[in-house]
């Protein structure tokens, strides 16, 4: 499985050829909370990057998640409308949130790789 | 942690404000709400003099019990809400910490000579709810078992002497005990040993209140808000609605006898996609009114709000739309509260 790359809101990617897969890190679900709801892109959609094109909302409150790289979006998590609950339990696997398609690579590559978010994390405290 | 009217408080402990709010409703949760304003009100007149301020039957008040009110404004608005206890020999307030540099001087500009007021920032306040909270309790004070909801006594807990009402602010029975701030963390300590009882903090208190159907200060009641546009006329005593004679008395009447423009309602969301305070409330494309606390519902399992719409929109049942990120989400006014209230009567 491809390695995972990170933004500083807290943001993950998993990119499989051109198509990128986006969720939020153990850190953000850890940080938000009990997820109730999220509001997820519609596939089609051309989203740009650090554009906000989903919402998560835990008990505590409601927060954006943005576009890690401009892509097309070709698949949202319908396992979340159910049990949006996955995000806590499994942030980086089951609880995905959306994927995209059209990704340039050399965007993804310049996200932060994990040891870099970890500190970047650690810098937060 | 996070910073509120000056004080650190915990939002929530490491089980989450989930687990916090289900164990509450399910056994008991300890909160520590010493940020609450306590204050006393001592000497010949004193409930005549608070009077003058709440439409609440003070005077009328019997000794260990208490009683919640609101505090007005000369225009007829909530300066505050609170609780009122009579010891016998004095009263015992509690107040909001964000409004109690306010309430505090409005209060002493009504008093007559030979009552004070006494703050008393050195007692912390710890509200210990759900329905193990007394059981539990009992095994160190039997006598708080025959209190009934809104007693309030003297009692020694672990060796430490505590005022305890029987309230609080979740819906579920319970009391709030108010110790010297140095024993506080003692009693705290005292009380998490008990069995079933864990912590929890403000995030579960709001959702809990929220499913009660109670109001926060700052959110659900300002100093624009009526009691009578609040749904707070249950609190003016029915002598005080013959004489009118408290501050900001002629709105409240004014809207008594023709109706008030808005009135605050419960509001169910269709879906699980919770709205939040400051959502316009809107019917057939026209603005009628604003969510002021909304959020997740951890009992009820769906998103749940109250806030305030036009009154001919506020019948229970009325279809409305509210404007989540520039979506209409339908939604019905409802009944509050959303979580029956499980007071000992």
């Amino acid at each position: 499985m491809a390695e995972l790359r990170f933004t500083k809101d807290h943001e993950w990617v998993r990119l499989e050829g051109d198509v990128a897969t986006v969720g939020i890190t153990d850190h953000a679900q850890n940080a938000l909370g009990d997820v109730v709801f999220v509001d997820l892109p519609e596939p089609g959609r051309e989203v740009a990057e650090a554009e906000a094109c989903a919402v998560v909302e835990s008990v505590k409150a409601a927060s954006d998640v943005y576009a890690p790289v401009a892509g097309r979006v070709v698949e949202a998590n319908a396992a979340l409308g159910e049990n949006p609950a996955l995000i806590n339990t499994d942030p980086t696997g089951e609880g995905w949130f959306f994927r995209l398609a059209g990704v340039d690579a050399a965007a993804v590559e310049a996200l932060m790789d994990e040891a870099a978010y970890a500190a970047f994390v650690d810098s937060l405290a | 942690m996070v910073p509120f009217a000056g004080y650190a408080m915990p939002v929530q402990y490491p089980a989450g404000i989930l687990t916090e709010h289900l164990h509450t409703r399910d056994a008991a949760g300890l909160f520590d709400v010493s940020h609450m304003g306590q204050a006393e009100l001592v000497g010949d007149g004193a409930a005549a003099a608070l009077e003058k301020l709440t439409p609440a039957d003070v005077q009328g008040l019997k000794p260990g019990r208490q009683r919640y009110g609101v505090l007005m404004t000369e225009s007829g608005g909530i300066l505050d809400d609170f609780m009122v206890a009579n010891r016998g020999d004095r009263l015992f307030l509690v107040l909001n910490a964000s409004r109690k540099h306010l309430d505090i001087p409005a209060i002493e500009a009504v008093l007559p000579a030979g009552v004070t007021l006494r703050p008393l920032p050195d007692r912390a306040l710890l509200a210990l709810q759900g329905p193990g909270a007394v059981p539990a309790l009992a095994t160190l004070a039997p006598g708080i078992a025959a209190m009934k909801f809104m007693d309030f006594a003297e009692h020694a807990l672990a060796g430490i002497p505590c005022l305890v009402s029987r309230s609080g602010y979740t819906g579920e029975d319970g009391v709030e005990i108010s110790v010297p701030a140095e024993q506080a963390e003692a009693l705290a300590r005292a009380l998490l040993a008990l069995p079933g009882v864990k912590p929890a903090g403000l995030g579960a208190r709001d959702s809990l209140r929220l499913e009660a159907g109670l109001c926060l200060y700052g959110n659900d009641l300002d100093e624009t808000t009526s009691p009578v546009e609040a749904n707070l006329v249950w609190t003016m005593g029915k002598r005080r609605r013959m004489a009118w004679d408290f501050r900001g008395a002629e709105r409240c009447r004014a809207e008594l006898d023709g109706g008030p423009a808005r009135l605050r309602v419960g509001i169910q969301p269709e879906g699980r996609q919770p709205a939040r305070g400051h959502t316009l409330v809107q019917q057939d494309g026209a603005v009628i009114g604003e969510i002021t606390s909304g959020g997740f519902g951890p009992s009820v399992n769906a998103p749940i709000a109250m806030g305030y719409v036009a009154r001919g929109a506020a019948a229970d049942g009325t279809a409305l739309d509210l404007m989540v990120r520039g979506k209409a989400l339908p939604a019905r006014t409802c009944p509050l509260p959303f979580t029956p209230h499980r007071y000992a009567r």
